[in-house]
């Protein structure tokens, strides 16, 4: 290593724009979310107030004094970004109505109200609120950002941890496999509820990701938006790999990319020769017990590829 | 009573604990680092793709030159730059002392 | 009115209606005004919901009312709202008020004023609808300020004083109001316009808010150098709300007429200056304790009444001062703390902690999930207080004198 390369430090001549999401978070090294959290407000801007549930992006972005957000921000508990999103949204209404001048922007039609929230947050203790926030058709975009786990207390299956996985309270072990549950499918269960739009995007593919966000903020009513973010901590796998991982989720189609409008499938990123589930498993640690070369172990994997193939063809995922 | 260890000076606690925005910058994880990004100003393509893709915001252009570089302050060494660089220009290299 | 026997009706006089406790709750809050209003139905509350969406639907009030799914999210949207900006109102009773108390303790954190009318009910187990404190003392150490009415027309006024104070401390209110008693019953009361409320009520103006032209950082967490401030700040808050309140039940009396000035609006008395003994009782029991007071004045005996008209921030100071030179206290409560005495009675007892007057205190768990309280019950009670001495151990301090032994296994051990 020639030392001039050691040495390189072009930090001061970097600029940093202004940013809604700012560097100095405290998320882990290759952190999945936190990419998915500057996507999301790289496509939102700054009309936008941020209802964010307890959890890794909420801990690692807001320690008092500090705040790595640029947007207007709140926090409340675990559970409730929806309905709190969902009060900001009917305030708003109100001063809409009362004093139009209330808020200093164009159109307070570009209001952006955004909940961000865990798959545990979202799909778990946050359901209730989730749901009632959709039915009732708040102008609320609700972003779940899926690690597959509560990463924040230490990883511990939620309803998104992946069939076969190791987590603390679902660990692999003599007699168990790890979690022996599939993902619970929220873009249904969303599109169930009568929104307008509900739709899946990786972190893998930003530009996807931001124009879904765009899509979504443009349209009325409650929209949903699953999108996925590996965790290198909590899956076990090498901080640089977090986009080949949320890519080989797509390919392999544990993780479909798809639109729901009104109820109806309109689009699905269609995948050419759909690599089998091991290439997604066999990077990360959280899966090593399933290549122990024992029954068990293989057993799990197919069947996670049968609940994968169900699914593909459900969809029609395969092109 | 014992002092209470408090790394902030001339702090006011704010009604409800409200924080100023875009105040995280104050932290500078580079320190985290154990790896850091270098770069071939020579191989580099200016794609953008180690920007769009560091969860830190650690991967910018290079003002007045035709390359990418990496804010040392923030970057954590995570790779996730290298890994998507398609000209391989990045390499990870640990951080002397 | 807790009347235990038929009483001659008040006629309403010219500026009064009559009308249900919960439309005449509801109407108070119409006068107020809130951008926001998010409950859920609860009995015996619920009432106060359908009023004001009646209100709603006929453009009589101009809220967004959100119909939610759970009183849990009732406060978590009059959060968001509150924090917005707007002056959010919600209501409930019993299994409601716990079921949002997670949300609710962190409004006071997060210093929103979100003020909510509480018909005050039992809490399950067992499952039982109607009245006693029970759902408002197990919120008692939430950072919530509490008053409590005595009447229909106080179950309005109040919450018209909770916006005031909420919004000017900074910190959630619950405008307690006993379930059925003064939720379903039909008094006159005198119902604000909102031109008068407008007049007591000034805007909201909050510190900060949720808006993209300002935008701040709401709910960030507190490291341990940091989160023992924050709650002192809770703390100097509530404090900062007894003089908030004297100031506005003052101002209250100017546009309203209605004086509750007494102890800087924190105790109502009746008879207590010369009292030999005082009963200390919250909520509609003292109508009924009112009647007894007279009837023993009427054959020369001195009793009198003191009633905390605010239980949160607790008027130790006012009471000290009702309660001193009295020879004995009888404390009626309509809860109990398993474990201990109970919770109003260990209030009141650590308030005279520090008094140089300190007259020995009974206390009096009764009236539990709706048990009718009759005034010769309570005249019991007076006879029972006045056996009250320093030396009485603490078996004989609390007493539930309407328990039915009967019903008890192995009859009763108290």
């Amino acid at each position: 290593m020639s030392s001039d390369l050691q040495d390189q430090d072009y930090t001061d001549e970097l600029e940093h724009d202004e940013e809604l999401w700012n560097p100095g978070h405290r998320a882990c090294a290759g952190c999945g979310p936190a990419l998915a959290m500057k996507y999301i407000t790289e496509a939102a801007g700054e009309n936008t107030i941020v209802s964010n549930a307890t959890g890794c992006m909420e801990v690692v972005s807001t320690p008092y004094p500090e705040s790595a957000w640029g947007t207007s921000y709140i926090h409340n508990i675990f559970e409730n970004a929806a309905s709190v999103a969902a009060g900001v949204e009917a305030a708003y209404k109100s001063f809409d109505r009362r004093d139009p001048d209330h808020l200093d922007v164009e159109d307070s039609d570009d209001l952006n109200i955004i909940a961000i929230g865990g798959d545990g947050a979202t799909a778990d203790i946050g359901f209730r609120a989730l749901s009632g926030m959709m039915e009732r058709g708040h102008d609320v975009l609700y972003v779940m950002y899926d690690n597959e786990a509560y990463m924040n207390t230490g990883v511990q299956r939620s309803s998104q941890t992946p069939f076969g996985a190791s987590t603390t309270t679902s660990p692999a072990g003599e007699e168990s496999i790890g979690n022996d549950t599939n993902k619970k499918d929220m873009i249904s269960i969303a599109a169930d509820h009568g929104i307008p739009y509900a739709a899946t995007a990786s972190i893998s593919n930003p530009h996807d990701f931001k124009q879904k966000v765009e899509k979504a903020l443009d349209i009325e009513g409650p929209k949903f938006l699953h999108v996925y973010a590996p965790c290198p901590v909590g899956w076990s796998f090498d901080s640089a790999q977090t986009i080949d991982l949320a890519e080989k989720a797509v390919k392999t189609g544990l993780f479909p990319v798809f639109e729901m409008e009104d109820g109806e499938v309109t689009s699905v990123n269609k995948i050419r020769d759909r690599e089998p589930i091991e290439e997604w498993l066999e990077p990360q640690g959280r899966f090593k017990h399933l290549f122990k070369d024992d029954e068990d172990g293989e057993q799990a994997i197919q069947e996670l590829q049968e609940w994968i193939d169900g699914r593909a063809e459900d969809l029609g995922l395969d092109a | 009573m014992s002092d209470t260890q408090d790394p902030y000076e001339d702090l006011k606690i704010t009604t409800g604990v409200v924080a100023e925005p875009n105040t995280s910058r104050a932290n500078k994880t580079g320190s985290w680092r154990e790896l850091k990004p270098v770069v071939d100003p020579d191989t580099c393509i200016e794609c953008g793709q180690c920007e769009t893709y560091c969860p830190d915001q650690a991967a910018k252009p290079v003002e007045g030159e035709d390359f990418y570089a990496f804010d040392l302050d923030y970057c954590k060494g995570c790779g996730i730059c290298a890994d998507v660089c398609p000209t391989d220009a990045i390499e990870m290299v640990r951080e002397e002392a | 009115m807790a009347r235990a026997e038929p009483q001659e009706q008040e006629n309403p006089s010219d500026d009064q209606e009559v009308m249900k406790g919960t439309s005449a709750v509801a109407k108070g809050v119409m006068a107020a005004d809130p951008d926001v209003v998010s409950a859920y139905p609860i009995t015996p509350q619920t009432g106060v919901v359908e009023k004001l969406s009646e209100l709603v639907a006929d453009g009589k009030l101009d809220s967004e009312f959100i119909k939610v799914d759970s009183e849990f999210n009732a406060a978590s949207t009059c959060i968001g709202a509150s924090a917005a900006g707007a002056r959010a109102f919600s209501a409930t009773s019993s299994q409601g008020l716990k079921l949002m108390s997670e949300p609710l303790f962190t409004a006071a954190g997060m210093r929103l004023p979100i003020v909510m009318a509480v018909a005050n009910r039992s809490l399950s187990a067992p499952l039982s609808i109607w009245a006693d404190h029970t759902d408002a003392f197990a919120e008692r150490d939430g950072g919530m300020l509490q008053f409590h009415a005595e009447d229909v027309q106080e179950a309005i006024d109040h919450v018209l004083l909770s916006f005031r104070v909420a919004e000017q401390v900074n910190l959630p209110a619950l405008s307690n109001f006993d379930g059925f008693i003064l939720t379903h019953v039909q008094e006159p009361a005198n119902i604000p316009s909102e031109e008068e409320v407008s007049e007591f009520l000034p805007p909201r103006d909050p510190e900060y808010t949720l808006d993209p032209s300002d935008p701040k950082t709401m709910g960030a967490y507190a490291r341990p150098e940091h989160w023992t401030e924050s709650r002192y700040e809770i703390q100097r808050a509530m404090m900062d709300a007894r003089e908030v309140w004297a100031d506005a039940v003052e101002e209250f009396n100017d546009v309203f007429g209605r004086d509750y000035t007494e102890y800087g609006g924190m105790l109502d008395t009746y008879y207590a200056d010369d009292a030999d003994h005082i009963i200390v009782a919250m909520g509609s029991i003292a109508g009924t304790i009112r009647n007894v007071v007279d009837a023993y004045r009427e054959d020369g005996e001195k009793v009198g009444l003191v009633r905390p008209r605010v239980f949160r921030p607790f008027p130790a100071p006012e009471l000290r001062d009702a309660l001193a030179g009295a020879e004995s206290v009888a404390v009626l409560t309509k809860e109990m703390s398993p474990g201990y005495e109970s919770a109003f009675a260990g209030e009141i007892k650590g308030a005279l902690y520090h008094a140089e007057s300190q007259p020995p205190i009974k206390s009096y768990v009764l009236g539990m999930a709706g048990r009718d309280v009759k005034p010769e019950d309570i005249a019991e009670i007076v006879e029972d207080v006045k056996t009250a001495s320093p030396e009485m151990g603490f078996k004989e301090s609390e007493s539930w004198p309407q328990l039915r032994p009967e019903l008890l296994k192995g009859g009763d051990e108290q």
